[in-house]
């Protein structure tokens, strides 16, 4: 009986290990590949959309913190918060922050206004992720300049067609 | 689908002008995303709410576009610097053109 239960973990555990190289494999190959290209495919529908948002602008990173889960259990409820470092002044202020998905079915997530009646920009909420993807965030400043954020989520259950 | 239930609001207790307060906010809706089928395989049309607006007093002071990637019962939390005592409305705006309103008054002391 003992004997039986641990034949029957090894196989399990074998099998993990066998699954998780086959999975592993492609994007392996493409790493090796193409070094600079991303690993993870990017739908057409997120390249309009993130053209469309950046327009002429050269997006900086830094003062942008886009903070996700590493791994999402459930692509249904992934929560998200932006923090951006900014004086939220009259001056100096966050007006937009956008957030895309690179592979879910809409690219466009949501779009949250500010002003410096906030005070802090920093918004929260929780979104959904099809499956395996970055998604990004994008800060548009009172001078016209962006910010931008990425994060890689792993999902293990997608979110339905979101 | 219009919203079933009341919004869920959370404010700090008490706030003094001049504060820097986080607003928390969630409703009830499903958030219908338009991709999925039913069990017959016909296509379930897309409801959500697209559109949040949160005014304290007169002013705007936080504005949201909502797609199909937000959560079911969407939250939405954000900040604000507490200009004095005022009440807080709060409208989602789904694809029907429906508005659910809330209002909130914020208790400075």
């Amino acid at each position: 009986m003992d004997s039986m239960r641990r034949i029957q973990i090894l196989s399990r555990r074998s099998f993990v290990v066998s699954a998780a190289a086959t999975f592993c494999l492609p994007s392996a190959l493409a790493r090796a590949g193409s070094p600079a290209a991303s690993v993870l495919e990017r739908t057409p529908q997120f390249e309009d959309e993130f053209k469309k948002r950046v327009g002429q602008a050269n997006p900086a990173s830094g003062s942008i913190i886009l903070d996700l889960p590493e791994i999402a259990e459930n692509g249904n409820f992934v929560p998200i918060t932006v923090t951006v470092d900014s004086p939220m002044s009259d001056a100096d202020y966050i007006k937009t922050i956008h957030i895309l998905s690179t592979s879910n079915p809409v690219a466009h997530v949501a779009t949250f206004h500010l002003s410096p009646l906030n005070a802090m920009a920093r918004v929260q909420s929780r979104m959904r992720l099809a499956k395996t993807q970055e998604v990004i965030a994008l800060a548009e400043q009172s001078n016209g300049s962006m910010l931008i954020a990425t994060a890689l989520v792993k999902v293990t259950i997608g979110g339905c067609a979101s | 689908m219009t919203v079933a239930t009341k919004p869920r609001i959370k404010l700090p207790d008490t706030v003094k002008p001049g504060d820097v307060i986080e607003i928390k906010t969630l409703v009830t809706h499903v958030m219908e995303t338009g991709n999925r089928k039913d069990k017959d395989g016909n296509p379930i049309p897309r409801d959500i709410l697209n559109t949040f607006v949160a005014k304290f007093g007169n002013a705007v002071v936080f504005r949201a576009e909502l797609g199909p990637g937000i959560s079911a019962n969407p939250y939405i939390s954000f900040q604000m610097r507490v200009p004095g005592p005022g009440t807080f409305e709060f409208a989602w705006t789904d694809d029907q053109g429906t508005t659910t309103v809330e209002t909130t008054t914020l208790n400075v002391v």
